[in-house]
């Protein structure tokens, strides 16, 4: 239980695991690791209770049926996950959030999201999943990521967000 | 709507083991993530590297063993690096990855709930141009799914073993360097 309670594990580690459950997810579910097209399940999912004409109008929206798949349940597990890992642990709680922090974090997230699904998937998808397959694409995100998020924080160094 | 019961079962617990790792591996940190693009904390190319090269000679074994299928993406010259220009700029803002982020909004972090509340916002708005997108900058230069021991006949073997070996060096350098 020890192991568990430990606040953090050395990266390797964590790393070798996700690895490791990569494996896993290939054999299983016939699923590399992913995100970002959960937040596009969310949205058809809304949206086909509220607009279905408009859902089946949208073939990317569309063609995520079923919404609700191993993917959509890997992030709610995921969540889960990262809450009982924090709670074994007694992580600190959680600071406020100023409103300036707010805007950005909002910023942030619809930047994140839209650069993932015009790239076709995020550092799960493309920067774990797609590398470990060697895909060509998967380097080129990773590289690009690295290459604006380097810039970007430089930037915002000495404003203290 | 729902994917049968077994699929979804599998789903949480995967995600629940991939949320425990990301947690314990002080990745739903928000100064972990920025202090990587700031170069001053290496945390976060440590648990990715590592996990490529533990993933991907896995996956090659299983998948010459008939075990997997390989699931590439394209390599839409022009989609992947403008939307990777793009994720880059949002992940310093926000301080997480979409993963990353649901792991920090299941901790309680609450400004990675409203990284979520975004990245929504982003999805629906992105839904309205998919096919704008589809037909133009996705279209653009793509080579398909391409890997790099096709692209380059090197084989997978030899790729992982210079990755980890350039990654193996390079994080021992940096590990004596701070005990310095």
């Amino acid at each position: 239980m020890s192991i568990l309670a430990r606040p953090s594990w050395s990266p390797y580690a964590a790393g070798a695991g996700i690895g490791i459950l990569s494996w896993f997810a290939f054999w299983s579910a016939d699923h590399p690791l992913g995100v970002s097209s959960v937040m596009v399940r969310v949205v058809a999912a809304v949206e086909q209770a509220a607009a279905p004409a408009h859902v089946a109008a949208t073939p990317y929206l569309a063609k995520l049926a079923p919404f609700f798949d191993w993917e959509f349940a890997l992030v709610l597990g995921l969540a889960a996950g990262a809450w009982l890992s924090a709670r074994l642990s007694r992580s600190a709680p959680d600071t406020p959030v100023s409103s300036t922090r707010r805007w950005q974090a909002i910023l942030g997230g619809f930047l994140l999201l839209f650069g993932a699904r015009l790239a076709g998937g995020c550092t799960s998808g493309h920067g774990i999943s797609g590398s470990l397959q060697l895909a060509l694409s998967g380097w080129i995100f990773f590289a690009c990521i690295f290459a604006s998020g380097m810039l970007t924080a430089q930037i915002l160094k000495n404003r203290e967000i | 709507m729902f994917e049968p019961m077994p699929r979804i079962l599998l789903g949480l617990l995967t995600g629940f083991l991939f949320g425990f790792l990301l947690q314990k591996g002080r990745v739903s940190d928000r100064r972990v993530i920025v202090g990587q693009f700031l170069l001053r904390d290496f945390t976060v190319m440590k648990v990715m590297l590592t996990a490529i090269v533990v993933g991907g000679v896995g996956v090659y074994v299983m998948h010459a063993a008939g075990l997997t299928k390989l699931f590439v993406k394209p390599a839409q010259l022009v989609a992947v690096p403008l939307g990777g220009l793009i994720f880059g700029v949002g992940m310093v803002l926000l301080g997480y990855c979409p993963g990353t982020a649901v792991a920090a909004a299941g901790e309680g972090k609450r400004d990675a709930w409203f990284g979520l509340a975004g990245m929504i916002a982003a999805a629906a708005v992105y839904a309205e141009f998919s096919g704008l997108f589809a037909s133009t900058v996705q279209k653009w230069s793509n080579l398909g799914p391409v890997t790099l021991p096709e692209l380059t006949g090197v084989p997978a073997w030899a790729w992982f073993a210079a990755l980890a070996l350039a990654a193996a060096s390079f994080f021992r350098w940096l590990d004596r360097r701070a005990r310095l």
